[in-house]
């Protein structure tokens, strides 16, 4: 009788045969187009994200160069327009969303004690679709058919009238494909988080990453809707003539401006939260100590997320909206400071009289401290209309951004690279080095961006291919662009030590750092099944709680992917359930939807007969096999 | 890391039902995602309607074939509620009986939404009015057409070897809990097309 095959009472050796007979990924090509594994999906998304970051460095040193001198020649207007636009776009939808929510993909099943994501065959999916999204993007740039509107694309630039041809119909499907993507894993992680927590794990032992986590998803959720939406309605009037944007016909300019930043400004939570989350998680293991205020830090990270839908309206403050509610939105940007700097302070009394060990996770997180705060400074300044009304449009706030993105989430990312690289690749990456590019990046990146501030001031615009020698621009412009040399000397050694790390770094074992989640419980990399058995858990900290011995449960059957339901908010198991085998649906459903988005370019038909293979694929996917997987 | 063996949990059912199961808060999700898109576009509906100087800036749509669209769904809320019922007993003769006119069900608004959009006496491109009203009234046709794709898949498969299985009451299920959502998001786009330029 197959389904009597246990885990009760096997030796650990007779039961990992046994998991990976179920678990293991096929060898060859196609095991990789078709596995489903959360740790396999999640690296490839990061190192893709990461591929997209070097890409658009690169278009931030093209213009870099640009604006190193006045009237420089190396990009035409029209070329530095699509410069500008992809390296937003790409910075904002290629990289920072997707390798935020990639390392929920890779370590929030980890961390909450589970073998796979919820819905691993949907998150392949989402993978797949965020590849295309993201060559269609460059290749369209390659062929000199990038988008060039910002990445916003207000209308009416970027409507039929001013954009001819096909370069804004390019970015408004790329949102589509990015949107696809982030939007399945967000499903993902909820359902992991809420039902996939191993027994004991209740809400309010669940780590601050996994919070952070399950915040950002929810996030993702309800704002991604408003610029697929906003995207969808400015293809139609670019296809077929609707006049959602055009004033002439009863439509609205500044209706675009609401839908895309109702979702433009939870976006950039949707990027920091999770950043935030890491910090936390960081502190505590160089700390050795839980971090102060856990329920203090809980209701922050929802506070956030909740008033994250708040503020859109500060990015319009110059559009002549009503006095009134320019008043509220300016006291809503400055209520987000509350629970960020709640934060601030409890990671402070964390830090008080910790003596932490200053290992190089632990030196990013002193960077983001550092600049975050710089960047959430400004950022209460730009919330005031008046100040808001002489900065906007810019350096000042091309500044700001980059503090709160590149301080406040890219830091913190970079920190957990470092921090989790063991867990990704079974090895320590380089410390020394990791110094280095740590001081190098943190150096680097205050002195290109803080001369920008001043440049802001000094009333140097945004978005300006170059600028005339009579201007008092030259000087700081030359000093950035320089010191833009030294951040990507920064980030090249970080390239180089990870890739360097990653062949030849010391063996890691399975806790280096001595930290007290979960993921820390497994071996380096995990085996494809994660825990051989499910642990059990009796506190937040549960690997310094257990005193070198994990709790864990048995009775899971080993002749299909099983893995354990548990209730929403006290984690008592109610179900075995189980977890879907590797599929090459995923992928072809993939490839169908994209046709399908690229196709509707070009004619609204496409819809039509597009939808017809990706109904056969979904089919496909879905149609039960009898497999064990099935049987219930 | 020591194990310590502290529960044992080969008691369990072998699949969750309900809230024990994924799918079922993944449909929720989804509920999420599209609810709030439906949301918005009946935000852009009311934003746009507020800046026109007259609104609706032509005569309103027909009754008739809208209204013929709603009472068909809200028909449907009683077999439904009835197939979730079979659902729970796992009746598989009624379960099939249910699909089946849960089909109907799905397939009758569909063509009565074909003289829905001649009857809006507006083309999508006959000013922003024109606009939005044929992206929500799109947007609801979408889901009416997804769910009856998804219905009759899962129609077909309760005829099939893979039919008795609580796993796959357990997608009827989530099939039921679906269509209440795509009935209760067309009446909100329903008083806004038809009953809101009457006002």
């Amino acid at each position: 009788m197959t389904h009597d095959r246990r885990d009760t009472g096997l030796g650990d050796l007779a039961l990992e045969a046994a998991l990976r007979r179920v678990w293991a990924a096929a060898h060859g090509l196609w095991g990789l187009l078709a596995t489903v594994d959360h740790k396999a999906i999640g690296r490839r998304y990061i190192a893709t994200a990461f591929g997209f970051l070097i890409l658009g460095g690169l278009l931030a040193l093209a213009m870099r160069w640009q604006l190193s001198h006045p009237e420089a020649r190396l990009l035409d207007p029209d070329r530095y327009n699509q410069v500008f636009t992809m390296h937003g776009s790409n910075m904002m939808f290629l990289f920072a969303v997707p390798v935020m929510e990639a390392m929920g993909v890779y370590f929030v099943p980890l961390m909450v004690g589970t073998r796979n994501i919820a819905f691993p065959r949907l998150n392949a999916f989402s993978y797949w679709v965020y590849l295309a999204g993201g060559l269609l993007l460059w290749g369209a740039f390659l062929l000199e058919m990038g988008p060039d509107v910002g990445w916003f694309a207000y209308v009416p630039l970027s409507g039929p009238q001013y954009s001819a041809g096909k370069r804004a119909d390019i970015w408004a499907q790329m949102i589509t494909f990015t949107e696809i993507s982030a939007l399945a894993v967000a499903v993902g992680l909820v359902v992991t988080v809420f039902k996939q927590r191993a027994p004991g794990m209740t809400l309010d032992r669940m780590p601050l990453f996994v919070w952070a986590m399950l915040v950002t998803a929810f996030v993702v959720i309800l704002a991604m809707p408003a610029v697929v939406t906003a995207s969808t309605a400015l293809i139609l009037d670019r296809l077929v003539g609707t006049h959602f944007f055009n004033p002439a016909e009863g439509g609205d300019v500044l209706l675009w401006q609401h839908l895309f930043w109702f979702f433009g400004h939870p976006e950039v939570y949707i990027i920091f939260i999770p950043a935030v989350g890491m910090v936390s998680t960081i502190i505590a293991t160089f700390c050795r100590r839980p971090v102060f205020g856990y329920l203090a830090m809980v209701l922050a990270l929802v506070g956030i997320g909740l008033l994250a839908f708040g503020l859109w309206v500060h990015h319009m403050f110059t559009t002549g909206l009503p006095r009134l509610g320019e008043s509220f939105f300016t006291a809503s940007s400055m209520a987000i400071a509350v629970p960020s700097g709640l934060q601030i302070f409890c990671w402070l009394a964390t830090l008080w009289g910790a003596r932490p060990r200053l290992a190089v996770p632990m030196l990013y997180v002193l960077a983001f401290l550092f600049t975050f705060v710089l960047g959430g400074m400004t950022g209460v300044m730009v919330a005031s209309v008046p100040l808001d009304t002489q900065l906007h449009d810019s350096y000042f706030v091309v500044a700001h951004f980059h503090y709160v993105l590149i301080g406040g989430a890219v830091f913190p990312l970079l920190g957990a690279i470092h921090y989790w690289f063991p867990k990704l690749t079974g090895r320590m990456m380089g410390a020394r080095p990791g110094r280095w590019e740590c001081l190098l990046v943190f150096a680097g990146f205050n002195l290109t961006f803080f001369p920008m501030h001043i440049l802001g001031l000094w009333g140097m615009p945004r978005r300006v291919y170059t600028y005339q020698p009579e201007l008092p621009w030259a000087g700081l412009n030359l000093f950035a662009s320089l010191s833009a040399v030294l951040l990507a000397a920064g980030f090249l050694l970080f390239f180089w030590n990870a890739w360097r790390s990653a062949r030849h770094g010391a063996p890691a074992g399975e806790n280096p750092w001595g930290a007290p989640t979960l993921e820390w419980a497994t071996a380096s990399p995990p085996p494809p099944w994660n825990f051989t058995r499910i642990p059990v858990v009796g506190s937040a900290s549960p690997l310094w709680d257990s005193m070198g011995e994990l709790t864990v449960a048995e009775g899971l059957r080993t002749d299909r992917r099983e893995l354990l339901v548990t209730s929403v908010m006290d984690a008592t198991p109610e179900a075995r359930e189980s977890s879907p085998q590797d599929s090459i649906w995923p992928l072809l459903a993939a490839i169908a939807t994209s046709v399908m988005l690229v196709w509707s370019i070009f004619t609204p038909w496409a819809v039509v007969w597009g939808s017809i293979p990706i109904a056969v694929t979904l089919i496909g996917w879905f149609w039960p096999r009898g497999t064990p997987e099935d049987e219930s | 890391m020591r194990q310590r063996v502290v529960a044992d949990l080969s008691g369990l059912p072998i699949s969750g039902e309900r809230h024990s199961s994924p799918s079922w808060w993944g449909t929720l999700a989804f509920m999420l995602i599209e609810g709030t898109g439906f949301a918005l576009a009946i935000g852009i509906y009311l934003y746009l309607a507020a800046l026109a100087p007259a609104w609706p800036p032509v005569m309103p749509p027909d009754l008739a074939a809208g209204t013929g669209v709603t009472l068909v769904l809200l028909a449907s809320l009683l077999p439904n509620a009835l197939l979730s019922r079979w659902t729970d007993a796992q009746d598989l003769r009624r379960v099939r009986l249910g699909l089946l006119v849960m089909l109907g069900f799905g397939l009758v608004p569909l063509l009565l939404r074909i003289l829905e959009f001649g009857a809006l006496n507006l083309r999508w491109d006959d000013g922003a009015h024109g606009s939005i009203i044929w992206f929500l009234l799109g947007l609801h046709t979408a889901h009416l057409l997804s769910d009856l794709v998804e219905t009759a898949v899962l129609a077909a498969l309760m005829f099939t070897r893979h039919a008795d299985n609580p796993r796959r009451f357990g997608d009827v299920r989530d099939e039921v809990v679906y269509w209440y959502f795509v009935v209760a998001t067309w009446l909100p786009i329903y008083g806004c097309i038809y009953w809101a330029p009457r006002l």
